[in-house]
Parts: C-alpha cells; structure tokens; sequence
C-alpha cells in the first residue's frame, strides 16, 4: 500500500509496483507504450504505396442482384480497381467456409441475405476517394420478402434465405440436444413443483473500441502474403487462408499487433480480410481496410440471440430435481458461429448450472434468418452466458414460487466439494469446485442480511430497491483436441521458451492478447518455473511466422491451455537446466535441489548455480554432460485433459426510480474463483471489463431490426455501450480452487463475469419489481421496459 | 488546401483536402497514431485530442478548422522523457487494458486535473462520460485520475514545504511520481 497525504486527508494506493519473480501483482509490461501513444494497431501500419479499400454493402436485407455497373467508379481519379462477386466468382472465391463449416458469400453474386452484407469493393489511393467511388457503382436490386421474426422462420410459406445450398427449401439450420429426455420426463411428472418461464437472450454485439481491419501485403516475386489483421487466432487464419486461397501456408504471414479488444468478435474470417488479400494480389500494392463503426455493428460476429423456455422441476422444501430447456436459435444469414465442430451450441450443455441435480435434457433449433452472420462472440465462452441466464433466471423463478431466498435455495442445491469431479447430467466433467465458501464470502461482502432488511423497509415506503444473486460454473479452455477442433484444427497450443546465454529469456506463444495482458502474466507463468525475473523474459505472439502454432485466444482459453503449455515448457529447460547444473556442481542430479532461480546442493546452500550461470554454460565453451545438447530451449504443444471450470458468486444491488423506471446499479459484489491466480491486478481487471458488459446487455444493449430487416443498432448512438456513469465501483472478492488437471492449477477468468453479470442484475431488477407481481422480464431493461413491467405488461424484446 | 497549425509544440503546415477530418490529418498525414479512430460519431472517444487546451472530438473536427490553433495529443503529453502524472496513474492503477481508448481518456483526464486538481469520483465519471472503454469496466480509470491528482498535490507539497534547490526539488517530484 502507499498512502500519501492529500490536502489534509489521507489516501491509499494498493501497492502495484511489485516485481515478483514469478506470481503477484505486477504492473503490466505492454502499458509503457500505450500510454505513450505508441501502440501499433493495424490501422496505424502505413507502408509504401499503400491503397486504401471501401466495401459497398446492401442496404436490404434480402434482394436479388440484377445488375452491377461499377462503370463510373472505375472512371474514378485515384481508384485502383473495383471488384463485385462476379468477378471473384471467376477466381472461386467469391464463397468462403465460415467457422462452423458453413459458407458464407465473401461478395454477394445471387442475391444479398441481410442488410450491410459486403457487395462489392473498392481499392483507391486514399481512404476518402475509395468512399467517394462506393457512391458511384449503380447496384439494381429486386427486393425479396424477408425472414426477420425467427418464430416465423421455419413456417411453410417463409421465403428460403439459403436457396444457394443444394436442395434447401426451408430455413432450418441444425437441431441439436443433449441430456436425457425420458429420464427427464420421468422427474417433471412425478415433482412436487415445476416452474416454466420464458426467457429470451437478445441479439448484443461486443463492439470492440478498435474495428475489424487488416492490411495485406503480397509480394508477387515472392509469392509471399503478409497480412497484419484483427484477429485472436492468427495460426487458424493462416491455415484457412492457405485451404481457401490456395496460397501455400508457408508463404503465409499473419501478424496481429495490438488489438483494441476483442471479445470473440475478431475470431471469425470476415469478408473484407479477404478483399484485401485478392485487392493486393491484383493491384501488386499492399492494401488497407478498415471497416467503420456502423460497419462493424451491422457486419461482424453478433451474439447471443437465443429465445429460450426453460422448466425446473423440485421437491416442495426446495430441493432442485430436474432442468428442461428448449431453445429456437437464431444464426442469422449464415452459420458463422465459432465453436468446437462437434459443438454446434457451443457449451451451453452446462445449463445445469452448479446444481447436484437428478436429470436434464435440452432441444435446440436453429434456423437462418435475414440478419449478419455470427453468433458466438463478445466473451461468452461459447454460450455458457446463455446457458448460465437461463439456470439463474429459472432458479430465481423457483425461489419466488416456493418463497424461498434465492440465496438459500442455491445453498441448498450446490454441488458438493467432496462430489468433484462431478459428471453432469449432460456431461460435463467439473474438475473442482468449492461453492459454499464463495458463496458465503459474496453474501459476506454485500452485507446480505442487512441488504433484505433495508429491501423491507423501503417496500413499505413504495421505493424499489432489488437484490439480485447469480451463482455459475464456467467451462474454460477448449481442447481437449480429441473432442474439440474448429474446422479440423485440434484446439491445442504450443509454445516455445529460449534461454539466451546471458540468462535473459524469449517465449513464444500461439495465443494472442486483445488487452489481457499476455506479455506480463506469460513471463510471470516462466518466471515462476524458471526463476527469471519477468522483465528480463520477452513474451513474443501474434506472428505466425515467429511462434509456434496453436488455436487462438478465445473462450478463456488462454491460461488454461497456453498458459499451461508456457509451465511447462518452462518445466522442460529446468530439467534440461538441472543435468547441466549437475555437471557444473560435480554432484548426481539427485543430489541437486532447485531454489527459484538457482540448483543447489542438498545440504550445501553454499553451493549453487543460478539459472543465468547454466545458461551460458549451455551456450559456452567446456564439455556438457554426456547426451546434453547445447543450448538451452525447449518447445512444446499442450493438449488439455480437460476444460477448466471456474466459478463465482455475483450479488447485485439496484434502486429503481418508480417516476422514470430507470434502473440505478447501486452496489455490485463479484467474488472469483478461477483457481491459482497468476497477476491478481490482472484478473481484477477482467473482472471488472466483464461486468460492464454485463450491465450494457443487462439494461442497454440490443441490435435490433425492424420489420424490414433494418439494423436499429447500427451506430453508437442507437447501440447504447456503459460509459462511466451507468456503472457502479466494483466490489471484488476471491477464492481459491485449484484446477487439478491444470500444471499450475490456474483456470480461465476474461470471460466469467460477462458470463455471470447479467442475471444478477436482471434477478435484481425482477426482485425490485417483485412488488409489481412481476416474475420475470427480459433484457435489454431500459427504462421503458420495466415501465411496462411496472404495468404488469413486460414484453419479450423479440 | 494549405493549413499551418502547432502541433505538440511544432508548427506544421501542409496541404489538405478541406473535407478531411482531424484525426485523418494526425494519424495519416503526420503519423500521430496514439490518437485513435473508433465511431465516427462523437460517442467513443478515442479520437480525443486538445484544441488550445481544450479536449475535442477529432473524428468531429475539420482539419480546416484547427488551422491557426494549438493541437495537443497523447504524444505531447510527456514532457523530456517524462510520463505525465495522469498516464504513470493508468499504469500504476491499471487503467488500461488493450489501451485503445487510452490516449483519449488520458487527454481528458489531464484536462479535468488542469482546472480542478481534486475531482471527485464523481466528478472524474462525469469528465470521461463522453468516452467509452470497453475492457477496463472505469473503476480502475477512475483509482488512475485520482492517483496523479494525489500525487501532483503531493509534489506540490512537498516543493512548498521544504524550499530547497530547483534540481532538487524536481528529483524528488520525479521519484514522488515514479514511486
């Protein structure tokens, strides 16, 4: 802590500015630059001759194409070239595979399936003149009947939205279920209680404060593509470039620089990374694209957009027997989902949420509507959000039915510490979890108790205040790659660590940070291993050609599998460190025991070698032990044995204003449990990012249509995003359950409280307007929504 | 068009088209990239630079307009190498994540300390309400803007206080500040 006196009163600072070789609080290593102004984002890369690239997109969002003339763009001054489907059709690229196998139109040749969809583009000198040229290429449409409503999407006279694939008459995508239906029914039909409630999740978007937008550079005489981009998977885009492209994967280059967040929206290939990449091709020049903000709003991987009806079923005094839950998906135009293949609902079979229960069973349909394509981003974990609104919302439908306090009725139902590993009935394998203490620590920290009596007094004085809990169980950190592959690609990751002679230490991850702070937490993971101090470890990634492959970051899945795979190749030159030591002490290797940074000798602290003095042994001049190579490195690729599964408790306080039904989040408790905590500033701060999120989908956020296919949430000003004032000072609290499958039992944690956030904030909302006889009201809870529920008339937004 | 402004203290002039916007004139043309471009509609914030002191949305700003004034940005805002004491607060308090709204949060803020050294949480809420940060969820931006409002008080103290040489004076500052 530092305190400083402050014109009379005294202030407290924790203390960051610790260097721990290895775990701890640590500031961040990346921050000197950014704060400088001197990130390298793609947008700031600038290179010799470059052009600029604009996308015309439709503005229905279904219409046939009749004619292009792109006469007058072409005639342009300054434009390079102009291009429209039919002209990347003659190539074979005017389709691409989406994500979950799937294709998705790169430019549209028959006809457009939803509004902002990419039509043609342009290439020209300057970013102004390209836009000037979209407004001069004359596109004739025949406007078709649209598919907006998704209840309406499978009725027998919906038109077809996918007639390019072969023999589809109707808009069905895929069905899906898991659990055990019978067994189910079994439960339902024999309870004392079965609550029913439905639930819709809407259609948010994570609107990165940096866009999508790359820049490709291909150099003919060499046949080499670079291409700077906006995604958190640069080794899966390179190997899907090579499969599309035809281009061969070593002469591919894909380098992320810093990106301005991520949030799932920059894992899929869009449409415009690939204009550029043909727009270089063609012109011999490299080529920039950045796509704008209502761009990226109308355009890029939505979320959620999930209409639900869940059943729980239970004993009278509150024992939870059985959840159901039947789920209409909405994929939009194409399937552009980013999820494991075998997975096409991503991991929302964890809707048991963290109850011991009796049964489960769950059926999903997904259909194609005239909306963007997408359908897994903006930090869900693969629809775990969904999964864990649906189990909380239902469990607070329960307790208001049995009139039992929701934080009793959760109590009572936990999975037990001593049931770990704990199969679900869908499935799943818990690794660990100890529910009860995280739970009792967040009721601690709000002061629950109190918070009740406080609610009851205001009751009586007509003030709305609400106190919502949700409490969930998050699957983290896909692989293992014998269940999970996105497009084949095993969701496995290497890394590789190099010990310079001087003691000074590069690793090299497949992984790629959109602000969590990658280059600090991965030298603290080797530093812990290795004894290294981190600032003398460079953390090197998001370059294809320089770090070894792997699947990407996303889903949490950073420090559960790279982070991992950085432990234990750290692991592998420590060994490799201990036979040189050996031979540097002159004792047997067993008579060697290591000190964080140093071997000694058992017994003999006097005699030791530092990691430094075996580095340049490895590198020196002098005979190694017999079998040793030179050098000190190592490389590995870690495939998980399992997900990792964090938990957390979530208390949320609201005061509602009864005159303008305006939501005020008052006080917000989040106690984590993501296992061994590496860099707790670090995790705080995720953290905190993801109840902001929260809060925007909880009471502001939704991308909406109208009834002709129209975005309504096409700019800032209409898709509304938490600023300062709509958030409260967040109130953190930890506990600490190792994963034990996991090397430094570490679990994933950039995604729980996006994941957890909005049902405590809706069950708190729901809790004020308990009053009302309201049971349940839908996302986004803007103030006219709870003024309708105040009137006993809340509507599904959809 | 031929527009001559100071830029971060140097005066520039070159030709511009006159539809061309701020924040294209300081990224593309003067290669002033920590001013950064996220909506074009005056919501994010992340284009915020100074015109004569004053915090502005440069996505919302003509070129043409700054002709003749004073333009500060995230590149201006240390001073001989030095970090101003707002940004050594976003990395002391973790105030960033991918640091996009960065540069504009921090212009804001040292404006807000310009004219009221001791804001109040509030009052540091109300001053980046024009901004959005999507990673950091503000607290921590918060905790980062009262760190150097302490700090500067602290330093300002400490100069009061304890009269002592002027390269003495400005080594303890620099240490008060980097502590």
């Amino acid at each position: 802590m530092t305190t400083v006196q402050d014109a009379g009163r005294l202030t407290t600072f924790e203390d960051n500015d610790q260097k721990p070789i290895g775990h701890g609080r640590m500031l961040r290593k990346e921050d000197p630059r950014l704060v400088r102004g001197r990130g390298r984002f793609t947008d700031d890369i600038k290179l010799p001759g470059m052009l600029h690239l604009a996308i015309l997109r439709s503005p229905f969002a279904h219409a046939k194409i009749i004619s292009i003339d792109t006469s007058a763009a072409a005639a342009l001054p300054k434009v390079k070239a102009v291009v429209t489907g039919a002209d990347l059709a003659a190539q074979g690229l005017a389709w691409m595979p989406t994500l979950s196998n799937d294709v998705q139109a790169v430019l549209a040749t028959d006809k457009v399936r939803f509004q902002g969809q990419e039509v043609a583009f342009v290439v020209a000198e300057d970013r102004y003149t390209a836009r000037d040229a979209l407004e001069l290429i004359d596109v004739e449409y025949e406007v078709l009947d649209v598919v907006i409503d998704v209840r309406q999407a499978l009725a027998p006279d919906a038109p077809v939205i996918r007639d390019d694939l072969d023999g589809k008459t109707n808009n069905h995508c895929f069905d899906w279920e898991t659990g055990d239906k019978d067994a189910t029914e079994a439960v339902f039909a024999a309870a004392d209680v079965v609550v029913s409630q439905d639930i819709v999740y809407p259609r948010v978007h994570p609107a990165p404060m940096e866009t999508c937008g790359a820049v490709a550079d291909y150099d003919a005489v060499e046949g080499k593509l670079k291409l700077w981009s906006t995604t958190q998977a640069p080794h899966a885009h390179r190997t899907l470039y090579a499969i599309v492209a035809g281009l061969p994967e070593h002469k591919i280059q894909v380098i992320s620089p810093d990106l301005g967040g991520g949030f799932g929206n920059k894992v899929p290939i869009y449409p415009g990374y690939v204009c550029a990449i043909v727009a270089s091709i063609v012109t011999g020049k490299p080529v920039k694209w950045m796509e704008d903000r209502s761009e990226n709003l109308i355009s890029t991987g939505f979320a959620r957009d999930y209409i639900m009806r869940g059943e729980i079923a239970a004993t009278r005094d509150g024992k939870i027997l059985a959840i159901r839950t039947d789920v209409l998906a909405d994929h939009g135009a194409f399937n552009g989902t980013a999820a494991p293949v075998k997975y096409p609902a991503g991991f929302f079979g964890v809707f048991t949420g963290s109850y011991d229960i009796e049964a489960a069973y769950c059926s999903m349909t997904a259909v194609y509507t005239n909306k963007a394509p997408g359908g897994v981003a903006y930090a869900c974990s693969f629809r775990i959000t969904e999964a864990v609104y649906l189990v909380e919302r239902i469990v607070d439908c329960l307790a208001a039915e049995l009139g039992m306090d929701p934080a009793e009725l959760r109590l009572k139902n936990f999975i037990k510490p001593e049931q770990f590993p704990y199969t679900t009935k869908t499935g799943w394998v818990y690794d660990s979890g100890d529910y009860e203490p995280t739970m009792r620590l967040a009721m601690d920290m709000a002061g629950y108790a109190d918070l009740r009596k406080e609610q009851a007094e205001k009751r009586t004085r007509g003030e709305l205040m609400g106190i919502g809990i949700a409490f969930f169980t998050e699957a983290v950190g896909a692989g293992p790659r014998k269940d999970m592959d996105i497009l084949g690609l095993g969701m496995a990751d290497g890394c590789e660590l190099r010990v310079h002679p001087t003691g000074k230490a590069v690793v090299r991850l497949s992984v790629q940070s959109q602000g969590q702070g990658h280059e600090t937490t991965f030298a603290q993971i080797v530093a812990e291993e290795i004894g290294i101090p981190p600032a003398d470890i460079d953390v090197v990634h998001g370059d294809t050609d320089n770090t070894p492959f792997g699947l990407g970051t996303y889903g949490s899945r950073s420090t559960p599998v790279s982070g991992a795979a950085a432990a234990l190749v750290a692991r592998k030159v420590r060994d490799k460190a201990r036979l040189i030591a050996s031979a540097m002490l002159e004792v047997s290797v067993a008579d060697l025991e290591w000190q964080k940074g140093s071997f000694q000798v058992k017994g003999d602290p006097g005699k030791s070698v530092t990691i430094q003095d075996i580095a340049m042994r490895a590198h020196g001049a002098g005979d190694l032990p017999d079998g040793v190579e030179g050098g000190l490195e190592a490389q590995i690729c870690y495939n998980p044995s399992n997900l990792t599964y964090p938990h957390g408790a979530y208390i949320c306080v609201v005061d509602i204003d009864p005159g303008t039904a305006q939501v005020k989040v008052r006080r917000f408790i989040a106690v984590d449990d993501c296992g061994t905590r590496i860099n707790p500033m670090i995790i705080e701060g995720q953290v905190h990012g993801g109840l902001t999120d929260g809060v925007g989908m909880a009471l502001m956020e939704m991308i909406a249509f109208d009834e002709d296919g129209n975005c309504l949430g096409a700019s800032l000003m209409d898709y509304l995003i938490p600023t300062a004032l709509e958030v409260p000072d967040w109130e953190t609290g930890f506990t600490v359950t190792p994963s034990p499958h996991h090397p430094i039992g570490a679990k994933g944690v950039g995604e729980s409280a996006t994941v957890g956030s909005p049902p405590a904030i809706v069950n708190a909302v729901v809790d004020a307007l308990a009053p009302f006889g309201v049971r349940h009201a839908d996302m986004p809870l803007t103030p006219s929504r709870v003024w309708d529920a105040m009137r006993g008339a809340p509507q599904p937004p959809i | 068009m031929q527009v001559s402004m100071t830029v971060n203290d140097v005066e520039v002039s070159e030709e511009i088209e006159g539809r061309q916007l701020l924040v294209h004139f300081l990224r593309d043309q003067l290669g002033l990239t920590g001013t950064h471009w996220g909506c074009d509609t005056s919501n994010c914030g992340t284009c915020v630079v100074w015109l004569d002191g004053e915090p502005v949305k440069s996505c919302t700003v003509l070129t043409a307009m700054a002709g003749g004034h004073e333009v500060r940005t995230v590149e201006g805002l240390a001073k001989n190498g030095k970090l101003d004491p707002v940004q050594e607060g976003f990395v002391q308090c973790h105030g960033l994540q991918c640091g996009f709204c960065t540069p504009g949060m921090l212009m804001t803020a040292r404006a807000l300390l310009d004219r009221n050294p001791d804001p109040t949480e509030t009052e540091i809420r109300q001053a980046i309400s024009g901004q959005i940060c999507r990673c950091t969820g503000y607290a921590s931006i918060v905790r980062s803007v009262r760190w150097a409002s302490v700090h500067e008080a602290q330093a300002a103290l400490d100069a009061t206080s304890a009269p002592e040489s002027d390269a003495a004076d400005e080594a303890k500052q620099a240490q008060e500040v980097s502590s």
